[in-house]
């Protein structure tokens, strides 16, 4: 019987197999950051243990970074000790950092992909969830708790016990003004946020295949959302493309022994699937999320839904919970919705060609009154990029916030966060009750969505303006 | 970590699906360099609610949580353990579990353990009725046990072991620490490091 990609990549890092126990596997990459690493670092101290491969592992600062006046102090106190925590912990164990002011610095997972360190066929950790990014390359990426970041540091593998296969298709040709955004939100809605629990999601089909690789890391970004363990995307030659040239990208025999082993990555035709999924490109559309956990939407055209329609308990129960807490009465249309803050920005959204999108609907237009909008680049390179474009100008003539590179009010850890009551528009991913800060209401939404809802106030495609 | 067999406590209803790991302690709570303290930040937003179960005082001394389906979702912070554990919290029931929530509670010896949603709402209206019952959460007899009720669980051999040895995973790993090294030989020149650094 044939392989899966994921199944492909998971052989190829078995260190030792033992039966009743689980595979003990290496891991090419760990990424670091401030917020779950500090436990790891003590652990190592505590044990007399070194970090086994410093050269396979990379930090940045990202979760408690200021998006302004970075060339000061970190004015929290309690953020400021984690930030140098990292800092010392890095300096003591060689492990290379990007701080604030760098220009690698950023969000950890904008950042890996932009120095040409996550490639094809690699197993990437990180101590975030949304490590599934990286699963955009064709790689195996997950996201660890704490303990496990301390277990790579220290033997640069982890037990894991093989997870379950996933296919889900999406074929045809996205209808305009529905991204890739759009398709993942809809996969969510549709699997719902336990649907992918014990899964690797394998994306497939046409409208996969036809997305650019920044699109391909929103897809997979989001895998976790619906519960999965990873997401991953074959390689093609978008995948090499991208690659190419990348500051870690292999170079010369490298390149030739690099591409022939990738060329192999990807599922077998007589592969099985535990679960395989179908949509249809045609019937997609811009989407948004109406409750309080991304499984919660619908397209954007759609109303408030109305929970007694709902069969089903406990999502009953899930949705009237998640209306009271947005402040939504069921049957309004979500385009009547008004909103405080757009928020574009994010491991999900945060990159260069989600900037480009939203800058071409913003320019030489003004921003509602009634809204504040944030622009927050995934990294200080993708900062740099935007700037060489003029994007930055496009922004602030607009009436934006230009700022820093950080994960910002995606998670709402930095000051950038929402008050008591007030809603954006977000292109991140988890509108959790409180998540973008307490009492604060998320829907979340494409770069494309958030620009056409910052002209008019109100929840809006393109299509509206 | 300690050695988890058995515990016996009372219950704690926490009637609601979909509890994601924000929820659970939210991100401000998360700045701590120190795996103790997190209990003042658990289920902080829900804190303030009098209603809420935690602040109901027959619930105040709870050491087994019992949670809707999809406990655990959303982010990988293993504070969220921490902070269970630093409230008190022993073990958690529910019908499912995320995988990233439930991977960390088994590094940090606090037992997760699933069953059927019909059983989870059996336990809830016996808890609910008369808060003072005594729950057993046996790992070694892969069982819970509320009153005369037994409800048999399922869990796999070698985290059961582990758990109930309290065995550090890196320890154990680094008894196959040569074979890692063997792993490494073969590690194709192509892959990235990140050192030298390359601009």
């Amino acid at each position: 019987m044939g392989k899966t990609l994921a199944e492909k990549i998971w052989a190829d890092h078995i260190v030792r197999s033992a039966e009743g126990e689980p595979d003990l596997i290496y891991i090419d990459l760990q990424l670091i950051h401030e917020v779950t690493s500090a436990q790891a670092f003590d652990g190592l101290r505590l044990a007399s243990r070194q970090v086994r491969r410093p050269d396979l592992t990379i930090a940045t600062e990202d979760h408690n970074t200021p998006t302004l006046n970075i060339d000061r102090p970190i004015a929290d106190p309690v953020s400021k000790l984690q930030v140098d925590t990292l800092r010392n912990n890095c300096a003591e164990f060689g492990v290379r950092l990007h701080s604030l002011g760098d220009a690698e610095q950023g969000i950890v997972h904008v950042v890996g992909p932009q120095l040409g360190l996550s490639q094809p066929g690699m197993t990437i950790v990180c101590g975030d969830s949304h490590t599934s990014t990286h699963g955009a390359f064709g790689a195996l990426a997950f996201g660890i708790g704490t303990s496990e970041v301390e277990h790579v540091l220290a033997t640069q593998t982890l037990p894991l016990t093989r997870p379950k296969m996933m296919a889900i298709n999406v074929d045809g040709v996205l209808p305009d003004g529905v991204t890739a955004k759009d398709v993942i939100l809809a996969i969510i809605a549709k699997i719902g946020t336990g649907g992918g629990q014990g899964y690797v999601i394998e994306y497939r089909g046409s409208v996969i295949r036809a997305l650019s690789m920044e699109g391909r890391m929103t897809i997979c970004n989001m895998s976790i959302e619906a519960g999965a363990r990873a997401g991953v995307i074959a390689p093609d030659e978008t995948t090499f493309e991208y690659v190419k040239n990348k500051p870690h990208a292999p170079v010369g025999a490298d390149w030739d022994a690099a591409i022939e082993y990738w060329k192999t990555l990807n599922s077998d035709v007589d592969a099985k699937f535990d679960v395989e999924i179908f949509l249809k490109a045609e019937e997609l559309a811009p989407f948004v999320t109406w409750g309080t956990n991304p499984g919660q939407g619908l397209p954007l055209n759609a109303s408030v839904p109305n929970p007694a329609d709902i069969a089903d308990l406990e999502e009953r129960d899930a949705a009237e919970r998640a209306l009271t807490y947005m402040g939504l009465v069921a049957g309004a249309p979500l385009k009547s919705i008004k909103v405080d803050t757009i928020f574009l920005g994010s491991c999900t959204n945060g990159r260069i060609e989600d900037l480009r999108a939203a800058a071409n609907i913003l320019k030489g237009k003004k921003k509602a009154d009634s809204v504040r909008m944030l622009v927050v680049p995934g990294s200080a390179r993708v900062r740099l990029q935007a700037e060489q474009e003029g994007l930055d100008k496009v922004f602030l003539d607009f009436g934006a916030e230009w700022r820093n590179a950080g994960c910002s009010m995606c998670l709402g850890m930095n000051p950038d966060q929402l008050a008591v009551g007030e809603r954006s528009a977000s292109t991140s991913n988890r509108n959790f009750e409180g998540r973008q800060g307490k009492g604060g209401r998320t829907h979340l939404v494409s770069p494309l969505v958030a620009a056409a809802t910052a002209i008019r106030g109100t929840l809006s495609s393109p299509a509206d303006l | 970590m300690e050695k988890f067999v058995s515990h016996t406590g009372t219950a704690v209803p926490l009637r609601r699906s979909n509890v994601d790991t924000d929820q659970i302690i939210p991100a401000v709570y998360l700045k701590r360099v120190t795996k103790s303290g997190f209990e003042d930040g658990l289920f902080a937003a829900w804190r303030n609610d009098p209603e809420f179960v935690l602040n109901q005082p027959q619930y105040k001394a709870g050491t087994i949580l019992v949670a809707g389906v999809d406990f655990g979702t959303g982010s990988s912070r293993e504070h969220a353990v921490w902070a269970l554990q630093n409230y008190g919290f022993k073990a958690v029931i529910s019908s499912r579990f995320a995988d990233i929530f439930r991977g960390n509670s088994q590094k940090g010896g606090l037992l997760t353990v699933v069953l059927p949603q019909d059983q989870v709402e059996k336990i809830w209206n016996v808890i609910e009725a008369d808060p003072t019952t005594e729950v057993t959460v046996d790992l070694a007899a892969k069982n819970v046990r509320v009153g005369s009720a037994i409800y048999p669980f399922e869990i796999d051999d070698y985290t059961r072991w582990r758990l109930m040895e309290g065995l550090d995973d890196i320890g154990l790993t680094l008894k196959n620490i040569d074979s890692v090294a063997a792993f490494e030989v073969t590690h194709p020149a192509y892959k990235p490091k990140t050192l030298p650094i390359r601009s």
